[in-house]
């Protein structure tokens, strides 16, 4: 179990104390949090990029963070292996950097989503959903105007055949392409996803399915 | 020198945003207005002063932060 996650804090992130309960819940220690202005990392094993409207999406959602002073430092980790995982507006970053392939971009029904998903876990052979049984149905809120995933049909069709779709919206509520609500990169250390697990680890809060996420993740990271 | 930078979706790409401007341009009643497209206009001034360094200088922006190329196309208009 990584004892050292690191949550990166950028103007307008507004999920960073979330998922930091979240690894804590996980973890039983607090994470550490990096602003986005850092040049350097401290000692981390497990990066997320938390979700939010990081400089109020100005430009294009994503386009200002992933140029932020720390992001170099967080491209190198992920090059080196180091996990890295992007939720909601940290899934735009990670596209923006390169570090996943295609964009996110405005719903298709142009409205804002902001409800419980259902998702089917496509591949569970990654450290980052191995928490959970290939083809299980997990519950995840999901909260964004800029989740509908796009790239042209060939990348499509190869992140089909590498397995790199790990979770796939049951219903879509965004217009996604092949209903992709989660994303690996190819080395597999790198993910990124629209839904919220960090706002379901607590019955009160309506579900457990992100206790089991953080949990399988943050054991796989040791 | 100053740029305008234009910065449009690419063919193909879905544009909700566009095809709202279009269902709103027919409810009030403009007829024949189809395919219709939102982008942005970015202006700026650069510190260059010839075209073609100008111009360099703009697609350089352009490429790292103005555009995405998985989505976006751009165009450069150099003007005094």
């Amino acid at each position: 179990m990584t004892t050292k996650p690191a949550v990166i804090v950028f103007p307008a992130s507004n999920c960073d104390r979330d998922v930091a309960v979240a690894l804590e819940q996980a973890t039983g220690a607090k994470p550490q949090m990096v602003w986005h202005g850092d040049a350097d990392l401290p000692d981390t094993d497990f990066i997320v990029l938390p979700g939010g409207f990081s400089y109020g999406d100005y430009l294009r959602c994503g386009a200002m963070a992933s140029n932020s002073p720390i992001m170099r430092a967080v491209v190198e980790k992920a090059k080196a292996g180091t996990p890295v995982l992007g939720i909601c507006n940290g899934f735009q970053i990670l596209c923006e950097t390169g570090l996943l392939p295609g964009a996110l971009m405005r719903n298709a029904n142009l409205t804002f989503v902001c409800r419980t998903v259902t998702l089917m876990v496509e591949n569970n052979q990654s450290i980052f959903t191995r928490g959970f049984e290939q083809g299980q149905f997990v519950d995840f809120p999901v909260a964004h105007h800029d989740g509908n995933y796009f790239a042209d049909d060939e990348t499509l069709s190869r992140l089909e055949g590498e397995g790199r779709i790990a979770l796939r919206y049951v219903d879509n509520p965004n217009g996604s392409a092949r209903n992709i609500a989660g994303l690996l990169n190819d080395a597999g250390n790198v993910f990124g996803l629209m839904p919220h697990p960090e706002r379901v680890i607590s019955p009160l809060l309506g579900g457990i399915d992100g206790t089991t996420f953080f949990k399988g993740a943050l054991e796989a990271a040791a | 020198m100053k740029a305008k930078i234009t910065v449009t979706l690419k063919n193909g790409v879905l544009d909700p945003q566009g095809k709202a401007i279009e269902g709103a341009l027919a409810g009030l009643g403009f007829e024949g207005a189809s395919d219709v497209r939102q982008g942005k206009l970015i202006e700026l001034k650069l510190d260059e002063t010839d075209e073609a360094s100008a111009r360099a200088k703009a697609e350089e922006m352009c490429k790292k932060l103005l555009a995405n190329p998985v989505m976006e196309n751009y165009a450069i208009e150099i003007v005094a």
